[in-house]
């Protein structure tokens, strides 16, 4: 614990140089700018920084202050279009639409912006500390899970999600396949079979989760908003001072420590991102609650809370394996591994000792970045929400401007225009056919990754299904799977025979 | 057609005719088929930053993502044929694609192989606790029983990276669709996959080891000719343990395939110069690449010697008829 301490002291004497200090809060800024964004995610900001970071010529411990900043920044500013626009700012962000949008259209939007910073302060502060403490301990445990641990977290989170805005079970499941169906477009990654391509180059490396996002999700939002434009039936939201209070807080505790451990949890694994963090804490959340629990996707707090902790623990959690083992955990601390490399640094055990103060000045400036977000976001939600009083016709061709360069910025290709399009179409369908589009995305996000670790796992024993069973790990996630499916069901029961013997008497 | 139209197609016409007969490089572009931040995108840096003093102007570097480098191949062989300033990174893994008709109906006839950038070489890695302590400990297994060791890299079965452990399943005379491979998304993930225990022979590359050499993992052997220079002298090479394994992983640029023989020699001379210089190799090191200093008809070859090496494995791995 000592080392512990005395590095931390590195660390910050590190990150608070005047210098470092400014990048913190820079990046930070910029990071919730460009996760606001729909579209451009951290993935995109660090990218873009990166060679401009490099050839400033700046030190390397700033340079990756600088894109980690971003990097948390962007996943605080992904909440902010999914609250205010329904359309998800970054792939981490889209459960947060889900009570995020309700909570702004009924008019709470200044509480929705402040609860989720907090929220995301919350996640944030609880992966850092537990980062320091626990560190290389939990990237064992991080690169220990098999992939047949990843298919028995797939089904715990298939299990929590089951009855997602469950109002029509048969809808949902057909929204999930769909998303299942999405995902198997492309060239199968263990077999190398062309799935789906249609002879279409760009479809070969499959479709990229932001273009299903922001044309499902944030197209879809679009061509609805100019039908109801069309047929003269826009509802003018009304302005909001409204602001988190303490008894929001104290509501959503217990969601915030559930929240922040999962989402920390699941950031350490390599195979998983934020959008599996916080499609499981939402799901967690919504199988606590009571059976008879209606508020789930009307604005409920938990909901908003849930992914959005999620979200931020996921990120630090990420760092994990990649400042321990030089493993990265993500697309996003992929690129942060390059640049360490581009600065000739060797991530892994040895950072620690060999460049203090590059592990522990990046470790004190996440401690720094998560206050500074704070800070910085509290004070604009007054602003943000009044992005909502922007007259409709203004505020459609904007949003479309944005998603079009947003999805053309990730990655150039003309073809993603095409594919968002049409995907809105599809988008705007299904919501005309009262489809809720979330379980479309989360089968398409955590079919992917079940099939892939499935087939891996099979690969890997030789065609045996017992190796699905085969660790503790496992043995626990098929447990809680029964639990929540098991459980509300159990809670709900005495209840049932109650009003069966009122019915009887 | 307007009058107006008429003139500006004319002045288009012109200035396309002007550029096609002047053989110069004005407006250098390195084109990345993928995302930023790949390895194509390392690819396009190489050439950026180390024939900077040599270029006319700075080189801008482009991405064209889609279909493993397909849209690229199709965009140079459809309406940028002869555009003499754009150069296309590619990889071995673009070459193996390109004859198994992932791009379509195209040959290694329909582009100007022009010079390399680097290489890398694959590597046979185990984790540090393994029981194979040498090669000839992994090939004893392997030809006793083949299913008895789980190989697994960042690729889908039939890529580049799966090759490498087709190879080594091959020189232990085992049949490679007999032998047990895990795909994972990505060289991270299969050394997760490796140190946690998944998989207990990670087929990767050379380059990626230097954040490992720390003592988690165990080479057992490079797949290069001869030794590697340091930090990976150490490393012996399959040959070197009566393997005949050897995996290069090339890294380099082509052109469309009408461009000039003039703009051709022109860039070919550009890298001959480069291939010498100190700068360049210092930022080919930089970008984990070993020398690869071929230009011209030399690299031509080396691609289509490459491309037989590949062909063999794929018709014997039923990835494609033998014609």
């Amino acid at each position: 614990m000592t080392e512990v301490f005395s590095g931390l002291a590195t660390g910050f004497s590190v990150a608070l140089q005047p210098f470092n200090l400014m990048l913190v809060l820079f990046g930070c800024f910029f990071g919730t700018l460009i996760g606001a964004l729909p579209g451009i995610g951290p993935i995109n900001g660090v990218a873009i920084l990166l060679p401009i970071a490099y050839s400033l010529g700046f030190p390397p411990e700033s340079a990756l202050i600088l894109l980690a900043g971003i990097y948390y920044g962007a996943e605080y500013g992904g909440r902010i279009s999914s609250i205010l626009l329904n359309v998800p700012g970054d792939a981490g962000a889209v459960m947060t639409t889900l009570d995020g949008n309700p909570m702004a259209r009924n008019g709470q939007a200044g509480k929705a912006l402040s609860l989720s910073a907090l929220a995301s302060f919350i996640g944030g502060t609880v992966a850092v500390v537990l980062m320091t403490a626990f560190g290389p301990l939990l990237a064992q445990f991080g690169v220990g899970f098999q992939p047949s641990d990843y298919v028995a977290l797939m089904i715990f989170a298939f299990a929590t999600l089951a009855s997602l805005v469950g109002a029509n079970p048969i809808k949902t499941l057909i929204g999930a396949v769909l998303g299942l169906m999405l995902a198997t477009i492309g060239v199968d990654s263990n077999t190398g079979v062309m799935r789906f391509t249609f002879g279409v180059p760009d479809l070969l490396s499959g479709i990229d989760f932001l273009v299903v996002v922001i044309g499902l999700f944030g197209m879809a939002e679009l061509f609805h908003l100019v039908e109801q434009q069309a047929r003269g039936a826009v509802k003018s939201i009304p302005v909001d001072r409204t602001f988190v209070s303490w008894a929001d807080i104290l509501y959503v505790r217990w969601t915030l420590v559930r929240a922040s451990l999962i989402g920390f949890i699941v950031g350490v694994l390599p195979g998983t991102g934020a959008s599996v963090a916080s499609a499981v804490s939402y799901g967690v959340e919504r199988r606590m609650a009571a059976p008879d629990d209606k508020m789930f996707g009307q604005g409920d707090r938990r909901g908003l809370a849930a992914p959005e902790a999620a979200n931020n623990a996921s990120a630090g959690g990420a760092m994990v394996p990649m400042l321990t083992l030089g493993i990265p955990g993500s697309g996003t601390t992929a690129i942060l591994l390059g640049a360490l490399l581009m600065f000739n640094i060797t991530p892994g055990p040895q950072l620690f000792s060999q460049h203090p103060e590059i592990a522990w000045g990046l470790i004190a400036s996440m401690y720094i970045g998560n206050v500074a977000l704070l800070v910085i976001n509290l004070p604009m939600v007054g602003l943000f929400a009044r992005l909502l009083t922007i007259p409709q016709h203004y505020l459609t061709p904007l949003i479309a401007i944005l998603a079009f360069i947003g999805i053309y910025t990730i990655v150039g290709n003309p073809f993603d225009l095409y594919m968002i399009i049409a995907l809105g179409c599809m988008g705007w369908l299904l919501r005309k056919l009262d489809f809720s589009l979330a379980p479309v995305i989360l089968g398409f996000v955590l079919g992917a990754l079940f099939e892939d670790n499935l087939r891996r796992a099979l690969s890997i024993s030789g065609g045996d299904w017992g190796i699905l069973l085969s660790t503790w790990e496992s043995y626990l996630l098929y447990a809680l799977s029964m639990g929540v499916v098991i459980g509300p069901w159990w809670r709900g029961r005495p209840r049932r025979r109650g009003e069966g013997a009122a019915d009887k008497a | 057609m307007s009058n107006k139209t008429t003139v500006i197609l004319a002045a288009m016409m012109g200035l396309g005719l002007a550029g096609t007969a002047m053989a110069e490089i004005t407006k250098p572009e390195c084109v990345a088929p993928a995302k930023p931040g790949g390895g194509f995108d390392l690819t396009c840096r190489v050439v950026q930053t180390g024939m900077e003093a040599m270029l006319p102007r700075a080189l801008e570097v482009t991405f064209m993502p889609g279909g493993i480098g397909a849209v690229a191949f199709n965009e140079f062989n459809t309406s940028r044929t002869d555009d003499p300033n754009a150069l296309v990174a590619f990889s071995t893994g673009s070459i193996l694609n390109l004859l198994v008709g992932k791009y379509g109906e195209y040959s290694l006839d329909d582009a100007r192989w022009l010079a390399g950038a680097g290489v890398d070489y694959g590597a046979v890695i185990v984790k540090a606790d393994s029981p194979f302590q040498t090669l000839a400990d992994l090939m004893a297994a392997m030809s006793a029983d083949p299913t008895s060791v789980v190989l697994g890299a960042g690729g889908s079965v039939g890529s580049q990276d799966w090759m490498k452990a087709a190879l080594i399943a091959k020189a232990a005379g085992a049949d490679p669709k007999a032998m047990r491979y895990a795909a994972f998304d990505g060289g991270g993930e299969a050394l997760a996959g490796l140190l946690g225990g998944a998989i207990q022979v990670y087929t990767g590359d050379m380059a990626e080891m230097a954040a490992h050499l720390d003592g988690s993992l165990r080479i057992l052997a490079a797949l290069s000719e001869e030794r590697l220079p340091a930090p990976y002298a150490e490393v012996p090479t399959a040959k070197e343990q009566g393997v005949d394994a050897v995996w290069p992983i090339m890294r380099g640029y082509y052109l469309g395939k009408n461009v000039s023989d003039a703009d051709y020699a022109t860039w070919v001379a550009m890298f001959t110069t480069a291939h010498a210089d100190a700068g360049f190799q210092k930022v080919q090191a930089e970008k984990g690449l070993f020398p690869l200093p071929l230009a011209g008809a030399a690299f031509d070859a080396a691609v289509r010697a490459q491309a037989d090496t590949l062909k063999t494995l794929a018709v014997e791995a039923g990835l494609m008829p033998a014609n």
